[in-house]
């Protein structure tokens, strides 16, 4: 059945998974269904301690047993333990059949390949995947479907029961042995435990791993001991030089630093950019560059951001010291002074679940102004692929893409024209990850594209001196310079759905084919 | 044949190694007024025969969207430098830039091999420009006769690492020891109503470094200068190019000489300065330059 | 032309290629690993043949280790290998058999 993007969701897959496809952004507006809850196991007995020996003890204690499912969080990036710690336990146990319930997955979980490849791990969950997992799932080597799903799309499933975690594992940098989780202190500091709070509210069981134990109370907690079942303490719970790095290093290239100026142009050219505004960027150098000569033009013409939201770098903290932002809503920190900046008494933590659940009475996404986003693919209809490769292989994350660019009021991507030889502004993305309707503006090295929806920011920048292109412009200079790319050849077998914020199927995944040449 | 783009704007030429296909591909999104397709150095010497290949298809199938093409060609002295000429015309370059000219004869010698390049590979006589580099005491000392030594070129350069060696001293970063050379290339370019462009600034790190060169050699009368870096170019375009107060003022004094011309009066004020008709090549200069920069909306 | 040593043209660098060719069997044998090769595997390999045509080589083992190169620079590499497989380095057929 063809959707809202014009994919063509077989049916096969709308029987398997009970998903409709996807209908657009505001299908479900108003729709009314009832929480689930978890299951809880009380203690009342005032003697006991939460704390057992080992993560056996305790996925003995939670009765661990073939096909449950697993939750874990992806605060510690690429350099978190938990996931492979976690799952070599349950492999020595002899389990099977595991689905994995991720907020995220990345290289750093490539130790885990060999489970999904011996019937371990069957399902995959998770906001994308990246490295060896992503080879697995793209080569087939997954028995079950992989489902990929934003940071709110995650929420969303979880609280609304489409899937219940049986045991999830919350890697805390501190706790105390009753529970207390706090993403701040110790050896692993990674800030906030957004994305764990729904795994801590949704879980059936919850077992808090940290490699700082610290005295009762370990509060403020933001993860409750009403919550969590169990407590280990190992030797380390990742790599604290991978979790939050030190700061970027703004950058000196001059086609990321001139798209970052067409981007901050853009900005103060819209009808949007005025006193009280709100914003959220990313990780990349020109996302970076972008905020930094953004906050010099705000300091020039006296605007101020009201909130800056989302996953935190330091040019978003320095706007918070130098009193330029009201307040910093943080759902991950990339580099030590984000960790830092969590001390600042503006600067709250939120759930993924306030962030960009589309289930619940509104998120914070739904109040931005302006987002920028990047990424690998940007057809002439405005949708956006952010997790398959240019060879086919899924290899990267939806995140907070689909989340935040159906919430902005102006969702900018920034990409450049061509990626090496791949146009990244082409006919039709490999796979639609974002919808072009929540997609208002792509900037290139090579021009900015407004999306034809959006007629009133055509008029508000007729003014202004930027060097604005059609999307079939832009893709027709990237074809003129690359040549027309053939299309990934897939097999038949679908491997992976993109989940649409909303449950739908946005798009799917197939199988990859070894590239064979028209004529020999 | 006058070659209309003899005299056409170049406040910058970036550098880059013909043989880097990551540089030639598209640095004409930084909007630089001319690239400097390198052979000479910046081709290492077991890679110079490979490099011309890359040089030619760039040249042939690249759009470079109305940057000049200008081909640094390897020095008269090394066995390269006949078949750069040969290679670079027929790809269809703009301009070849001489290396370590010291003497008028080494731009004839190059002249004569551009004109036999032409025929060889059917372009109109006159297409293809010259402009000499000069890296060395002599050549400073030559400049006039270099400027003067062929109808194709159409400037000079100053190559200040060359320079100061020769010159016993290094580059300080404050100009000190360019001084002589810039200014006695400039008066010669100028004698001879040929352009002037200065040497690269190495310090990517400096910018505030970088703008005080650039503004040094803006007043000394330069035409453009030679680039290492995308970053260091809008710098340069911002200084070498009118702001509209000038242009306004430069409009006014023109409009006002032709108006008073007619009417008989040598000397008036425009904005409180007198004006007479010593003012009129230079205002006329100044909307021109803003014209090439595409910054002039008036209607002269 | 034919193939006289083997000779390589061309570096790993992204968007270059490295092109190896060797005195063949009597056709064209040629093999393609490339960072594009979904999307312009076909069109590279168009590229190096219409190249070869060029220069009239009909036997050469030719290999590629393509990193996104555009087709300008896998022409040149081609070139640039065949032409030192031979030694030619002046009086080249700029505009015949290259281009």
């Amino acid at each position: 059945m063809i959707n809202a993007v014009g994919r063509d969701i077989p049916e096969e897959i709308l029987e398997l998974t009970g998903k409709e496809v996807f209908h657009g952004n505001h299908y479900y507006d108003g729709y009314v269904y009832k929480k689930d809850g978890p299951n809880t196991k009380c203690v009342i007995n005032s003697i006991g301690s939460k704390l057992v020996t080992s993560i056996k003890e305790a996925l003995e204690k939670c009765e661990i047993r073939d096909g449950m499912t697993l939750g874990f969080h992806h605060h510690f990036r690429e350099g978190d333990y938990i996931v492979n710690m976690v799952m070599e336990e349950v492999h020595r146990m002899g389990i099977k059949d595991i689905t994995i319930c991720a907020s995220s997955l990345g290289k750093a979980h490539d130790p885990i390949v060999p489970y999904i490849e011996d019937g371990t791990i069957t399902n995959i969950q998770s906001s994308g995947v990246r490295g060896k997992i992503g080879e697995a799932i793209s080569n087939g080597k997954l028995k079950g479907l992989a489902i990929m799903r934003s940071h709110g799309g995650r929420v969303r499933a979880i609280e609304s029961g489409e899937i219940r975690i049986d045991i999830a594992f919350i890697g805390t940098p501190t706790c105390d042995e009753y529970g207390n989780c706090r993403g701040i202190g110790g050896k692993s500091n990674c800030g906030v435990l957004s994305y764990a709070m729904v795994d801590g509210d949704h879980a059936d069981k919850v077992v808090a791993i940290t490699d700082c134990l610290v005295p009762f109370p370990n509060f403020p907690a933001h993860i409750s001991m009403t919550k969590v079942d169990y407590v280990v303490k190992v030797d380390e719970i990742g790599n604290s030089e991978k979790i939050a790095t030190g700061a970027a290093k703004p950058t000196t290239d001059m086609r990321k630093l001139m798209m970052a100026e067409y981007c901050t142009q853009f900005i103060i050219n819209s009808p949007y950019f005025k006193d009280g505004f709100s914003y959220q960027t990313g990780v990349g150098g020109a996302s970076i560059a972008s905020t930094i000569s953004l906050a010099k033009i705000m300091k020039e013409r006296n605007v101020r951001m009201r909130f800056g939201v989302g996953g935190l770098t330091k040019p978003m903290c320095d706007l918070l010291i130098n009193n330029q932002v009201d307040a910093l809503l943080d759902t991950q920190d990339f580099d030590l002074s984000a960790v830092e900046s969590v001390k600042n008494l503006r600067h709250f933590r939120i759930s993924v679940g306030e962030y960009a659940d589309p289930f619940n009475k509104g998120a914070v996404v739904n109040k931005l102004d302006f987002v920028i986003l990047a990424a690998l693919e940007v057809d002439v209809h405005f949708n956006c692929n952010v997790v398959v490769g240019s060879n086919g292989m899924i290899t990267g994350a939806q995140g907070g893409h689909p989340d935040t660019a159906a919430g902005a009021k102006c969702t900018i991507v920034i990409a450049p024209l061509l990626q090496g030889r791949i146009p990244a502004i082409c006919t039709d993305v490999t796979t639609v990850t974002t919808p072009g309707e929540s997609v208002d503006v792509v900037i290139t090295d090579y021009g900015i594209a407004i999306n034809p929806r959006r007629q009133d920011l055509i008029e508000a920048m007729k003014d202004a001196e930027l060097p604005f292109k059609t999307i079939e412009e832009l893709r027709n200079i990237a074809y003129s310079i690359a040549g027309e790319p053939d299309k990934v050849q897939f097999g038949k077998r679908i491997v992976g759905i993109i989940e649409s914020r909303d449950g739908t199927i946005m798009d799917v995944v197939r199988q990859i084919k070894p590239f064979k040449f028209a004529e020999e | 044949m006058i070659n209309p783009n003899k005299k056409r704007l170049r406040r910058t030429m970036m550098f880059l190694s013909a043989q880097k296909p990551g540089l030639i591909k598209d640095p004409y999104i930084y909007k630089p007024d001319s690239i400097m397709l390198d052979l000479e150095d910046a081709v290492a010497e077991n890679q110079k025969d490979v490099a011309r290949f890359s040089l030619f298809h760039a040249l042939r199938t690249i759009d470079y969207r109305g940057c000049e093409r200008v081909v640094r060609i390897n020095g008269l002295d090394t066995p390269y430098w006949k078949e750069d000429i040969r290679c670079s015309v027929a790809g269809g370059c703009d301009a070849i830039r001489i290396p370590k000219t010291e003497c008028a004869s080494d731009v004839m010698l190059v002249e004569r091999e551009v004109e036999h390049a032409e025929m060889e590979f059917d372009r109109p006589q006159g297409s293809v420009l010259i402009m000499a580099a000069i890296e060395s005491a002599r050549g400073v000392i030559k400049a006039l006769d270099i400027c003067e030594a062929s109808g194709r070129l159409f400037g000079i350069a100053l190559s200040g690492g060359d320079y100061t060696k020769d010159l016993q001293t290094h580059i300080t970063g404050t100009g000190i020891e360019l001084m002589g050379a810039r200014q006695n290339m400039v008066i010669a370019a100028r004698a001879a109503e040929v352009q002037c462009f200065d040497t690269v600034y190495t310090d990517l790190n400096n910018m505030e470094g970088y703008r005080q060169d650039v503004e040094n050699i803006h007043l000394m009368g330069f035409d453009g200068k030679s680039i290492i870096n995308p970053r260091q170019i809008n710098i340069v375009h911002e200084i070498f190019t009118p702001s509209q107060k000038d242009i306004i003022f430069a409009e006014k004094v023109v409009k006002e000489i032709e108006d008073k011309k007619a009417k008989g009066i040598g000397v008036f004020t425009v904005d409180d300065k007198m004006i007479d008709i010593a003012f009129y090549d230079g205002a006329k200069r100044t909307i021109k330059l803003a014209k090439a920069s595409g910054v002039y909306k008036g209607d002269l | 032309m034919e193939i006289i040593k083997p000779a390589v043209a061309g570096t790993l660098e992204s968007s270059d290629c490295q092109v190896t060719v060797e005195a063949g069997e009597g056709k064209i044998d040629f093999s393609l690993e490339s960072s594009v090769i979904n999307q312009y595997g076909n069109q590279i390999r168009r590229v190096v043949f219409e190249t070869l045509e060029n220069m009239e080589v009909k036997n050469v083992r030719i290999t590629i280790i393509d990193k996104g190169a555009l087709d300008c620079t896998i022409r040149a590499r081609v070139e640039g290998a065949v032409f030192r497989s031979v030694g030619q380095i002046d009086n080249l057929p700029w505009g015949g058999a290259i281009r």
